[in-house]
């Protein structure tokens, strides 16, 4: 049972980082583009 | 015995307690870096100043040399994925992702000595061949991993990955600046060390993808998920062998729904700065010109995702009815944003087409899953990236002929995009006739279960693994 928690929560960790090295560079680019793009606008 | 066994598909294997979640961040990594090639333009104008480096000398490079990079990268991406789609498909995701890696930065890394020599025929090499081998390994390597983790959302699985190539030029385009920004020094242009750091760290995030994917088990399927009882017209229970596919008019008619969908996308994508300044000229400036660029690529982007989703629940068939439907309205209906001067009915039309372009993209893998079976989807996947080379060429060629064609004849520039869209929605009457003609693929083409049992064995064999372990 304990172990299984464990397996559990290092499982849930180690999508939190998976998901964080892909999410938070492709958050950047699409921030900068929007940026970019809040120009056609003005 | 392989050289390097921890890329064999045997210790892909997930193991009890793996979730399929992390094998989209898996697909992710790859498809962000080899996106980077949508960005590659940022490099044009410093590459033609490299002697000159404040303006361009008559030994610099020419900029329509430069746009030859970019071809061959393109040309390779096809081919490789059609050549080695079996490989791809037999070895795993592993050893794909890892040889698309090494391609990629040595890519990099060889057009960097091309750029520090001054000579553009290593550029060619470096980022056309190694680089477009890269692009194409990598682009087929995570998508029937993907299919196999998500027999429930296949749409949608692929559909993320595929939203990476599009998101790359994201991240590509203000790190290449900033890296360029960098390195730069009043006598010398840092494209050569933008290079190299940028090789560098696509090789470290690919090997990053590699190391976390996973095939699932034999027998392995989503809890609570029961596949459907009812059969379904147009989704198989069967598989195709890929070279059998080949010969299925299934295979012919959706590389031409792809090829068309494409074809009326790209020409736009590449000419939608000028484009917008021809037709509202004064109404949008350069810098509001680079501005709706950006958006169509967030458009891009979205799409994939949104229509591959979309697939998994209206079918994949009608989907493709959407975008060729919605786009010969849209494309008709651009002139008439033209002719009452409305910026924002003109950019509404082009962001829904252009997300209709990048959902042609993602949405296909699934339609190949449901046509010919997920266990050669990934080689018949890189068959059909050739309609894609072909579409690359189409494209842009159709819209920039017509459009001189047109300011030759003496149409003034902000008509001179009118009979393009009318041709482009001809492409898509076109390509709704062949999609309406998909049928589903003839039994005498399924794999019979002998020749699976002895590919299995071959593959057993070649795992070095004894037959029934």
């Amino acid at each position: 049972m304990a172990a299984n928690t464990q397996q559990d929560s290092s499982m849930t960790l180690k999508l939190v980082l998976a998901w964080g090295f892909v999410g938070i560079p492709l958050a950047w680019g699409v921030i900068q583009t929007l940026i970019n793009a809040m120009k056609l606008f003005q | 015995m392989s050289l390097l066994p921890f890329l064999d598909r045997s210790h892909t294997i997930a193991k009890p307690g793996f979730s399929r979640w992390m094998v989209p961040p898996a697909a992710l990594c790859i498809h962000l870096c080899i996106g980077q090639a949508y960005a590659l333009s940022v490099f044009n104008l410093p590459m033609t100043k490299l002697l000159g480096i404040t303006q361009s000398t008559p030994a610099d490079w020419r900029l329509t040399d430069l746009g030859w990079i970019f071809s061959i990268a393109m040309f390779f991406l096809g081919t490789s994925a059609a050549v080695f789609g079996r490989w791809v498909e037999e070895g795993g995701p592993r050893r794909a992702m890892f040889t698309a890696g090494c391609c990629w930065a040595l890519g990099f890394i060889v057009s960097a000595l091309g750029v520090y020599a001054h000579n553009l025929w290593i550029v060619y090499l470096g980022y056309g061949f190694f680089g477009g081998l890269g692009l194409g390994i990598g682009y087929i390597s995570p998508v029937s991993t993907l299919i196999k983790w998500f027999p429930d959302r296949p749409g949608m699985a692929t559909g993320m990955a595929i939203m990476g190539f599009g998101g790359g030029a994201f991240i590509a385009s203000p790190l290449s600046v900033w890296l360029m920004a960098k390195f730069s020094t009043p006598t010398h242009v840092g494209v050569a060390e933008a290079f190299i750091v940028m090789g560098c760290i696509y090789f470290c995030f690919m090997m990053v993808g590699a190391a976390i994917v996973r095939i699932p088990a034999p027998g392995w399927k989503p809890e609570g998920y029961t596949p459907p009882v009812v059969a379904q017209k147009l989704i198989t229970k069967n598989d195709v062998y890929v070279y059998d596919a080949l010969k299925t008019p299934q295979f012919w008619l959706i590389w031409w729904v792809l090829c068309l969908n494409v074809t009326a996308g790209i020409g736009v994508l590449g000419q939608a700065s000028a484009m917008s300044q021809e037709m509202f000229p004064g109404h949008v400036t350069p810098v509001a010109a680079a501005g709706f660029v950006g958006l169509l690529s967030l458009f891009n982007m979205m799409g994939r995702f949104f229509w591959a989703s979309t697939s998994d629940y209206i079918g994949r068939k009608n989907t493709y009815f959407c975008f060729f439907v919605i786009g010969f309205v849209l494309y008709c209906t651009v002139p008439h944003a033209g002719s009452i001067g409305s910026v924002a009915l003109f950019v509404l039309c082009f962001l829904v087409i252009i997300s209709m372009y990048g959902g042609g993209f993602a949405t296909v893998p699934a339609y190949l899953r449901d046509m010919f079976g997920t266990r050669y989807v990934g080689a018949i996947h890189g068959w059909l990236i050739t309609a894609w080379s072909a579409a690359g060429i189409f494209g842009p060629v159709l819209v920039n002929y017509i459009r001189q064609y047109q300011i030759d004849n003496g149409v003034p520039k902000a008509q001179a995009y009118n009979t393009t869209m009318y041709i482009m929605a001809g492409l898509l009457v076109i390509g709704f006739i062949c999609n309406f003609l998909i049928k589903a693929v003839h039994h005498r083409f399924h794999m019979k279960p002998d020749h699976e049992a002895e590919l299995a064995q071959a593959q057993v064999a070649a795992a070095g693994e004894p037959a029934g372990a």
